[in-house]
């Protein structure tokens, strides 16, 4: 594997009003691996997404190899419901020419919403009618759309029902079979991070553990993690899931 | 007298004013989609202490109007960084006690159009560059209205796309500051802004797309200034007002067609 990475943190600590919120946060990203974020709530997640993104300020390194084509799902999206923009306007801000743009633009956004088995009626919909899951689905479409290598996906069930929770996965497990686009997600489902991932990140505020879910997501790793209540409702999941794999192999 | 006059000079400043007015309802398009309505109307009445300093200088009064409300523009820029403010309540105070300072500082022969406008004074040449400055407003808005969308709809989505959304909006708000400034000679100090709202607010209850939002807002702004003038033409009533009820007229008969 001579492989360079796509993505490599060095030391990156985030403070927010003389808050820590990250500290000394390091690992590196390969193509074609599955990422996950895990830890509880005000871990600092989406945090150091955000921080890959240049969304917020940081110190430390945040290198991204030179071909890195970024595609970003953000965790909430609102959009009033009056708002004159429709799916497929939102996808032409993609283009220099915004509502002028040509034919071509239009052919790229029925190829990017059938990835996401979305159907082209939606084109002429007001972004803000769509159901919670339908947005969620634009908006990976809305990702897709200039073939990024890798994709930064802030919990992609939040809002969406079960069923569609599972669909919202599969898909991005399809998306990475069919083009081996590198995932990092941040995601509060322990049975989907065991299930897909290939590199969990524990985090809160500092990197408690990092490796392949199997080693990672032992009770003892996850207790000091979550600490003791929620310890066993993961653990739950997880005993679920392994009983359900068995049962499939 | 005044009539008479405005006759003479009809097609000069109705061009104008029309130009002007599709400017602002090019611009009203993003205060709307910003939910910024009552920045705008209130930042018109920052132009009053602007022109009335003007008119006491000796200076041409566009300027001073221009001045007060580029300085007004950057006071809102400010306060949204701090969002923790309540920004309705400290814009409404500030700029309407603008409002009456400017009222007293104003000498009174020129109060009356100051606060409600007077197209009927309009030389051949501030037509011509209110025309101009106007047209390109209307340009820039449509030019820059993909990043502005970024800054509205999508802000962090537009950080990732890697495009200039903050430089955009100074921008955008310089061409408001430019457009109220032009625009106060028309309709006047107080109801400068609403020509900016009226407009835009009537095309969102049309338009299911962004195009035809954008395209509605310009031609309803363009509608209220040819039925204003007709109302100043037949009834000799005062411009300013007369465009914006034209404008309150087209919002009324929108609301049938509101989309729910």
């Amino acid at each position: 594997m001579n492989q360079n990475p796509i993505l490599r943190v060095e030391d990156l600590s985030v403070t927010i009003e003389r808050e820590k919120i990250l500290e000394n946060i390091s690992f590196t990203v390969m193509p074609g691996d599955v990422v996950a974020l895990i830890g509880p709530n005000g871990a600092g997640k989406t945090v150091l997404l955000r921080s890959l993104l240049g969304l917020m300020p940081y110190r430390g390194g945040v290198h991204w190899s030179p071909d890195a084509i970024i595609g970003y799902v953000p965790q909430r999206y609102n959009i009033g419901k009056s708002v004159p923009l429709t799916v497929r306007e939102f996808f032409l801000l993609h283009e220099r020419k915004f509502i002028f743009a040509g034919l071509g633009a239009d052919k790229k956004i029925m190829e990017s919403l059938a990835l996401v088995n979305m159907p082209a009626g939606v084109l002429g919909e007001r972004l803000g009618n769509l159901s919670g899951g339908e947005l969620q689905r634009v908006l990976i479409a809305w990702a897709l759309y200039d073939k990024p290598n890798i994709l930064l996906f802030d919990e992609p069930t939040a809002g969406v029902d079960v069923s569609g929770e599972e669909t919202i996965y599969n898909l991005l497990h399809s998306l990475q079979d069919r083009f081996g686009i590198t995932i990092i997600l941040v995601s509060h489902e322990l049975n989907v991070v065991f299930r897909y991932a290939t590199q969990v990140l524990c985090l809160n505020k500092t990197l408690v553990c990092s490796g392949e879910p199997e080693t990672v997501l032992t009770p003892e790793k996850l207790a000091s993690l979550y600490g003791e209540p929620t310890h066993y409702h993961h653990m739950h999941n997880i005993k679920e899931v392994a009983s359900g794999l068995n049962k499939a192999g | 007298m005044a009539t008479e006059f405005l006759a003479s000079n009809i097609s000069l400043s109705l061009a104008a004013g029309l130009a002007v007015a599709m400017a602002a309802g090019a611009l009203g398009v993003f205060m709307v989609l910003k939910n910024m309505s009552l920045v705008s109307d209130a930042l018109s009445h920052v132009a009053l202490p602007g022109i009335a300093l003007g008119i006491l200088l000796g200076i041409n009064p566009f300027f001073g109007a221009f001045t007060f409300l580029f300085a007004a523009v950057f006071f809102i820029l400010a306060i949204e960084k701090r969002t923790s403010l309540p920004i309705d309540a400290i814009v409404g105070v500030l700029f309407t006690a603008s409002l009456a300072a400017g009222i007293l500082l104003t000498p009174e022969p020129e109060l009356l159009e100051a606060l409600f406008g007077d197209l009927t004074s309009i030389t051949p040449l501030g037509a011509a560059l209110t025309i101009l400055l106007s047209l390109g407003v209307v340009l820039a808005a449509i030019l820059i209205s993909r990043p502005l969308m970024f800054t509205i709809v999508a802000p962090d989505l537009g950080h990732v796309a890697k495009l200039r959304t903050k430089s955009s909006y100074l921008l955008f708000l310089i061409m408001l500051a430019l457009v109220v400034a032009l625009g106060v000679k028309f309709v006047g100090t107080i109801l400068m802004g609403t020509l900016t709202i009226i407009p835009a607010a009537a095309a969102k209850n049309v338009a299911k797309t962004f195009y035809q939002f954008m395209a509605a807002s310009i031609l309803f702004a363009a509608l209220s200034v040819v039925l204003g003038m007709v109302a100043v033409y037949y009834a000799g009533i005062l411009a300013g007002p007369a465009v914006i009820l034209a404008g309150v007229a087209i919002f009324l008969s929108t609301l049938v067609f509101k989309r729910s």
